[in-house]
């Protein structure tokens, strides 16, 4: 008679558990175990969504895989679970990071797990933006205080009776929601939910001609194919955005961070110096990105591409 | 609702529906004395409109305690260094272990081996399907993705097989044990994945071994559902007898029970696999690599072409496993077989010999030249379907003005309502078809599901789910009934529509994602579409199952009184299949809830959005109570819906 699997399959648990020690096993030192297949060195990228992260990603790939003899996995991971991921080591580097003022007390300062690697050369910011098409038409939209004009003209099924403000994906830093009620505007947040929704949405819109208000970000691919003009919002100064109720001013100008576990950055050898010195522009970044998402060239092929077209800017990043 | 059409002499479920039909006046009646006497005193004391405000409890301070405690615990807590450290270790280990042998097999000897192992358990066609399958994910180019989530998937499909086994056995054995489990199980399958991920992230981190504890609570249920279905469904007599040999408690269960409810075992199994399946894309988001990963990050750049690459070998995968697995189930009924020893040692020398070869000439891994590109010509077709259908199409208008019509002819009133609405009305609207359905118990469960709703303080966003889910059934029950119908009615349909059912199936939500942004919009319209393209393949199945069980005398009677083919559908076929359209009701609503969190990444905004903004942002408190609200939603509507006998397997 067969043995039923029943208590087979506990007991290779159990032994598989004996296997691995009664000791501590801590678990914020364990790699993933498609890591090192081949007994080569890896190096763990953290990609985030939108397509200039997976531009930085590709070109460090490229590069540590090409001319360092790395193996490079990535993980997909929002941008507060990574920074989490960071920390416990699952990945050794985030190659551009938005501002978390909130984590980098937590995980910088007091527990010095993570250690800054200085800045990717690249400057975001977030901010308000009407087509282009539309705003040519009607250059006083460009203004927050003349947007209530066009609210009807911005109106969708999912707004009501007010116009319609898209913002994205639920990860990205926004005050949206408090900047309409506090600003008193006629306007409904309407969040797509993705970034993938939201160019999607985007690009229906501008297939037609039609007139949208949406939250956006540069620097991003996606301003070469739908031309976008940004609208003023009361300007940024420091600490007008410290409260969240109360915020009545546009967003930031950011320089894009690096962040490396603290670990990695002591003992990682040439990757870690390499990922220290990576450093490149907007316009390199948006070459890269334009290709994947615009060109939908695999992200290994548009690195490839960028890397022989500009030997000058990276080999300074080798060690 | 519950007006019964004169039941024609019925299969046996039938019978307990109509123990009811005595009885809904004195319910009512007894709702409504009930409610004369409450509803004044919750008036006077809470007042109408939304859930009151001094009926809730902020639950954001304790939860948020609760991340900040796990966080800086983590590495040094006894809890995680000897408890769960080595539940995570334990799980890396496993997944390498799979994953480097399927490397050292090679493309040749995963292929060979998983024909042979689908030639032992369903024959020769069986096994060329299983080899041009993973074939073509080899040329899709996904072949290394394939086997990290094989690997990933295979350890997953134990754990959840071992921990369903095990939660079966014990409810198959004790009533007290069944009676414990049922909710727990229950609650399990209504658990949106998404809500869990964030606590099991929190807790083990990105990466595989969350992955895997998270397809194990959800793909374990019907394992353990099946198994104890199993084990109470053994025949009596046999285990008289076994039991009048003088035999043990336990040497009956493994001589009698176990292997009489082999069948039912396998079933679970079989239905383990494809929840765990399911899961790989969901486990994406928190970092499990592989197909999903390459799925998932498709959607960053917009590729669906991308997508479906990736999706499709998921596909393909559940396809394969599905029918491996079914095919074993049906052999255990069959006389067994001649002995073939030697002819599985030939097969298996042929194995090795696959991959020594393909070794030998250096093509352990899959050759990139033997690539086939996808994604181009698919996201043409779909560049070309939006393009057409958005919108000016004559006559009938584009997608989006439907989407739009619908948004605001349906679901706004539909959410409108149900907000105006004060709370106690709501919760009497659900006690009454839940009492009229089911038993007093049925009707408390789901009055209490959704006052917790209330107590959470997301009544609001809670009642605009609902709308949403409320219309998403509505057309699927349209659309799926009258699919059903005809695949029931027409053979040669039914056998076009099964692969299309397949893949609507298991193809992962995620690909779908864009095109329905892309024709629909971004809002609600385009979470209802997605979750209609999702629960329909069972509604149809369980449809269409109905009516072919039907009576065929039933049908030749009133075949011969002259009545004309509608007549017969509606006055006979209709009637009898009625338990089989009661479940499809239920799996409609249980599955249209289970894709409200991806409603929340295309613009459905409430409870789904919350779940997906609590991942996204580590936000404990958010992502937990929408999380346990859609629970309870799921908890009342099974309760409202439910068909007074049990079901006994999930639908997905």
């Amino acid at each position: 008679m067969r043995r039923p699997r029943v208590t087979t399959a506990p007991a290779a648990g159990l032994a598989l558990l004996l296997l691995t020690g009664c000791g501590a096993a801590d678990m914020t030192r364990q790699a993933s175990p498609f890591a090192h297949a081949g007994g080569t060195r890896t190096v763990t990228l953290s990609v985030q969504s939108w397509v200039g992260a997976q531009a930085n990603v590709a070109v460090a790939r490229h590069l540590l895989e090409h001319e360092l003899g790395y193996r490079v996995d990535t993980v997909q991971a929002d941008e507060v679970p990574a920074w989490d991921a960071l920390s416990q080591g699952r990945v050794d580097v985030i190659l551009e990071d938005w501002g978390h003022p909130e984590q980098e007390r937590r995980y910088v300062d007091e527990k010095k797990t993570i250690t800054r690697g200085g800045d990717l050369g690249v400057t975001g910011h977030i901010g308000w933006y009407v087509p282009t098409y539309f705003a040519e038409e009607h250059p006083d939209v460009t203004h927050w205080k003349n947007l209530d004009k066009y609210a009807g003209a911005l109106r969708t099924a999912e707004s009501g009776g007010k116009g319609q403000l898209m913002d994205g994906s639920p990860s990205y830093v926004t005050n949206d929601k408090a900047l309409v009620k506090n600003l008193d505007l006629d306007y409904e947040v309407v969040f797509a939910g993705s970034e993938a929704a939201q160019i999607t949405q985007i690009e229906q819109f501008a297939k037609e001609k039609k007139p949208f208000l949406t939250y956006w970000y540069t620097p991003q691919w996606l301003f070469e194919k739908v031309p976008m003009t940004e609208v003023e919002l009361p300007p940024y100064e420091e600490g007008c955005d410290a409260d969240p109720a109360k915020v009545a001013c546009g967003y930031p100008v950011t320089a894009l961070q690096k962040y490396l576990n603290a670990d990695f950055a002591r003992g990682g050898g040439d990757a870690a110096e390499f990922l220290k010195r990576f450093r490149w522009t907007t316009e390199d970044q948006n070459e890269v990105s334009l290709m994947i998402a615009e060109r939908r060239m695999r992200p290994e092929d548009a690195a490839r591409a960028w890397v022989d077209a500009h030997p000058g800017t990276w080999r300074p990043w080798l060690p | 609702m519950t007006t019964l059409t004169a039941a024609a002499p019925g299969p046996a479920p039938l019978r307990a529906v109509r123990a009811l039909r005595g009885r809904p006046a004195a319910k009512l009646l007894a709702l409504a004395a009930l409610a004369a006497v409450l509803v004044p005193l919750a008036q006077a004391r809470w007042g109408g409109g939304a859930w009151p405000g001094a009926l809730t409890v902020d639950v954001s301070g304790p939860l948020g305690g609760a991340s900040d405690w796990i966080i800086d615990n983590r590495d040094s807590h006894p809890l995680f260094l000897h408890v769960l450290g080595h539940v995570s270790n334990a799980v890396v280990l496993s997944v390498r272990a799979v994953y480097l042998a399927l490397l050292a097999a090679g493309w040749a000897g995963v292929t060979a081996a998983g024909a042979l192992v689908a030639w032992r358990a369903g024959g020769v066609r069986l096994a060329l399907g299983t080899a041009a399958a993973f074939l073509a994910c080899g040329l899709l180019g996904m072949w290394l993705p394939t086997m990290q989530t094989l690997a990933l998937m295979a350890v997953a499909v134990l754990a959840s097989a071992a921990v369903g086994a095990l939660l079966g056995l014990a409810a198959g054995l004790s009533d007290r044990a069944e009676r414990v489990l049922r909710p727990v199980l229950d609650t399990m399958q209504v658990l949106p994945a998404f809500a869990y991920l964030l606590p099991v992230v929190l807790v083990f981190g990105i990466g595989v071994p969350a992955a895997v504890l998270a397809t194990v609570v959800y793909a374990a249920p019907p394992m353990a559902r099946l198994t104890a279905l199993g084990l109470r469904g053994a025949d009596p007599e046999v285990l008289e007898a076994v039991e009048s040999l003088g035999t043990t408690a336990r040497q009956r269960l493994f001589t009698a029970r176990l292997p009489l409810a082999r069948r039912e075992l396998l079933l679970g199994l079989n239905q383990t696999i494809m929840m765990a399946l399911s899961m790989a894309v969901i486990a994406s988001v928190i970092g499990a690599g592989g197909l999903g990963d390459r799925v998932y990050q498709a959607l960053a750049s917009v590729d669906v072409g991308a997508a479906l690459a990736a999706g499709i070998p998921i596909v393909l995968l559940a396809v394969v496993l599905d029918r491996v697995t079914g095919a074993a189930g049906d052999r255990l009924g069959a006389a067994p077989r001649p002995p073939a020893r030697w002819r599985l040692a030939t097969a298996a020398a042929g194995v090795v010999a696959a991959a020594l070869a393909a070794r030998l000439a250096g093509h352990a891994q899959w050759p990139a030249a033997w690539e086939v590109p996808l994604a181009e010509p698919v996201n043409r077709a779909v560049d070309w379907m939006t393009a057409h259908l958005y919108s000016g199409v004559p006559l009938v208008g584009g997608t989006a003005d439907w989407a739009a019509r619908f948004t605001t002819w349906v679901l706004d009133p539909v959410r409108d309502g149900l907000l105006w609405l004060p709370w106690w009305a709501v919760l009497l609207l659900v006690a009454a078809p839940a009492w009229l359905i089911g038993t007093w118990r049925t009707a408390l469960t789901a009055v209490l599901a959704l006052a917790a709703i209330g107590v959470l303080g997301v009544w609001k966003p809670s009642l605009d789910t609902l709308s949403q889910v409320l219309a998403a059934v509505a057309v699927t029950l349209v659309l799926g009934v009258a699919t059903g119908i005809a695949a029931a009615r027409g053979d040669r349909f039914a056998r076009l529509l099964r692969p299309v059912l397949d893949v609507f199936q298991t193809l992962p939500q995620f690909v779908y994602l864009i095109p329905v942004v892309a024709l629909f919009g971004v809002g609600r319209a385009p979470a209802v579409a997605a979750a209609v393209v999702y629960a329909l393949p069972a509604v149809v199945r369980i449809t269409a199952q109905g009516l072919r069980r039907v009576d065929p005398a039933a049908l030749e009677a009133a075949r011969s009184l002259g009545a004309t083919t509608g007549q017969q559908l509606r006055q006979v076929q209709l009637p009898l299949a009625r338990p089989a359209l009661l479940l499809a009701v239920n799996q409609g609503v249980v599955l249209v809830l289970a894709v409200v969190i991806i409603g929340g990444l295309v613009g459905g905004g409430a409870l789904g959005y919350q779940v997906v903004f609590g991942l996204a942002q580590g936000d404990l408190a958010t992502g937990l109570v929408a999380g346990a609200a859609i629970v309870c939603l799921g908890l009342m509507l099974d309760r409202v819906t439910q068909p007074t006998a049990r079901r006994p397997r999930n639908g997905a």
